[in-house]
């Protein structure tokens, strides 16, 4: 927290204490980078109605944290291959006529247990595992950094690479099969790049929120009825700014940084929401 | 009917001895069609008889429990030409009317089976695109939220994405589902203008094609069975060429639509 000063002087240490600090630096990165990531995976699938997929995503990677905990492996990857094998299972059970909601329930249900029973074993919640549930800005380590770029670059790559598939199958899965896209194939691909997604913004944002990033800043953009790229481009924008605000105000006011950075997310939405019903009228 | 050299060479799209199941309810039944090249093909029959079904045959999106479908003189396992091939289907004017898109976008989607993996559209691809909303009537639309159009106006976006993939060979499945009076007489005439001036195969889906009767030169009736007409060639001549497949014919008034 910052010493007593002056006031006038205060707002200039603040933003001097900002780029003083390793650790805020790494949180604004990976934050930044979080929030590109998450708000464009975001957009494909809140326009095919599976926001929700990142809640389930982000339980079973809960699992992948504990047993990462547990068995002494660095808990990202593990979560990470936890969460990219549920996928898989998650496919292999709708391909089973099982139904897609409830596939994704059946695995994130096993991830959950999972890691309460490994946390059992190992002696409960420590502080550790509390600033996975919650993010915290100061948890962010250089590894988790390396990790955190070469993961989003990687999925920001295969949006920009991929983005006629992309839009295509969004907008029209029959047509995209017809025009010769593997449609099934693509899905997959889209649902482990959200199950990166999500990994890579427990440590920031947390389990219990990161779904939000995924679900708000998208359907924030699609209020404003835009062409596919400008959305997307406005999906990221409103990401990148609530992170940006909401880390700040985790730093100043103490806050868990998940919580702050989502409720600005949710106020973005709110204001949004208003401003577009002023407009009608 | 007897097959020359020249017949196999025209036919673009064919079933042969075709059956399929939803479950174990037979919906289509030993189906033998051919679809020639400049055709424009009328598919009819009553609601839940199979039409979407037959097409959804041609398309791949289906593969049939009995009898082989072949397009471009392919088995449709093998084949891979698939920008030859367009489609319009029964949910296009249906879809999301918040999805993010601009008009252009829409159109521009119709490139993409041309362009293949990692390309974008390049010049040439945007002169098509362009070309293709000018044949509907939409250029001056393009920049346009596809929402805010109308439903006979969002047809026309979808013909003019079917068009700029330059395709062959054009599937639409009720394609004016839900559009004025006005605004299907326009549609056909568009159709009328892919199928004689552009050279391009159409089959129509439609519980009713009496809207399309002047430019439909083939008939299927399609009720788990289907029974098809040449309606330029001699009616009586057809229907016994249909029995000689082995095809079970109920006699109805095709004169309708001649």
């Amino acid at each position: 927290m910052p010493k007593e000063q002056n006031p006038s002087c205060m707002i200039v240490s603040y933003m001097l204490e900002f780029l003083e600090y390793g650790f805020m630096q790494r949180a604004f990165i990976s934050g930044i980078l979080i929030a590109m990531v998450c708000s464009i995976i975001g957009l494909y699938l809140v326009l095919r109605r599976m926001a929700l997929i990142g809640d389930g995503l982000a339980h079973i990677s809960f699992g992948g944290i504990a047993a990462g905990m547990f068995f002494g492996i660095y808990p990202l990857i593990s979560a990470l291959i936890f969460s990219i094998l549920s996928v898989i299972g998650i496919q292999k059970l709708k391909k089973m006529k099982v139904y897609g909601d409830a596939a994704i329930a059946i695995m994130f249900s096993f991830g959950l247990s999972l890691g309460v029973i490994l946390l059992s074993y190992s002696g409960g919640f420590n502080a550790d595992l509390f600033s996975y549930l919650f993010g915290s800005i100061l948890s962010v380590s250089q590894n988790d950094l390396y990790l955190i770029s070469i993961l989003a670059i990687g999925v920001l790559s295969f949006v920009f690479l991929f983005y006629k598939e992309l839009f295509y199958i969004t907008f029209d899965e029959e047509g995209a099969k017809v025009s010769g896209i593997n449609v099934e194939r693509f899905n997959t691909a889209l649902l482990i790049l959200c199950a990166i997604a999500i990994v890579i913004s427990l440590r920031v944002v947390g389990v219990l929120l990161v779904a939000s990033f995924i679900a708000i800043p998208a359907s924030t953009a699609l209020l404003f009825r835009s062409s596919f790229k400008n959305s997307i481009i406005f999906s990221a924008v409103i990401a990148i700014s609530s992170i940006i605000i909401g880390l700040s105000a985790s730093y100043y006011l103490d806050l868990a940084a998940g919580g702050a950075v989502v409720f600005t997310l949710v106020l973005v939405f709110a204001l949004s929401l208003i401003y577009k019903n002023l407009l009608k009228k | 009917m007897q097959l020359g050299a020249k017949d196999l060479k025209n036919t673009i799209a064919e079933m042969e001895n075709v059956s399929f199941k939803y479950g174990d309810t037979l919906v289509l039944d030993s189906v033998f069609l051919k679809i020639e090249k400049g055709d424009f093909l009328g598919i009819i029959g009553p609601n839940g008889s199979g039409k979407t079904t037959l097409l959804k045959l041609f398309l791949g999106i289906l593969k049939p429990d009995k009898g082989k479908v072949k397009l471009f003189g392919k088995n449709i396992e093998k084949f891979k030409e698939w920008d030859k091939i367009a489609y319009i289907p029964q949910k296009a004017t249906n879809f999301d009317q918040n999805f993010p898109a601009t008009v252009f976008e829409i159109v521009s989607m119709g490139r993409f089976p041309k362009l293949g993996a990692f390309k974008n559209l390049d010049k040439h691809d945007l002169k098509k695109i362009e070309h293709s909303l000018n044949l509907v009537g939409l250029l001056e639309k393009k920049d346009e939220f596809i929402g805010s159009l109308s439903g006979g106006q969002q047809q026309r976006v979808f013909i003019a994405k079917a068009l700029c993939q330059e395709p062959e060979l054009i599937f639409l499945d009720e394609p004016t589902t839900g559009v004025d009076s006005n605004s299907q007489k326009n549609f056909y005439e568009i159709l009328k203008k892919l199928n004689k001036e552009l050279k391009i195969t159409l089959v129509l889906v439609s519980h009713d094609v009496s809207a399309a009767s002047e430019q439909i030169n083939k008939l299927a009736c399609v009720n788990q069975k289907v029974i098809f007409h040449d309606l330029k060639k001699d009616k009586k001549h057809h229907l016994l060429c249909n029995y000689a497949k082995g095809t079970k014919s109920i006699l109805h008034d095709s004169e309708l639509y001649a």
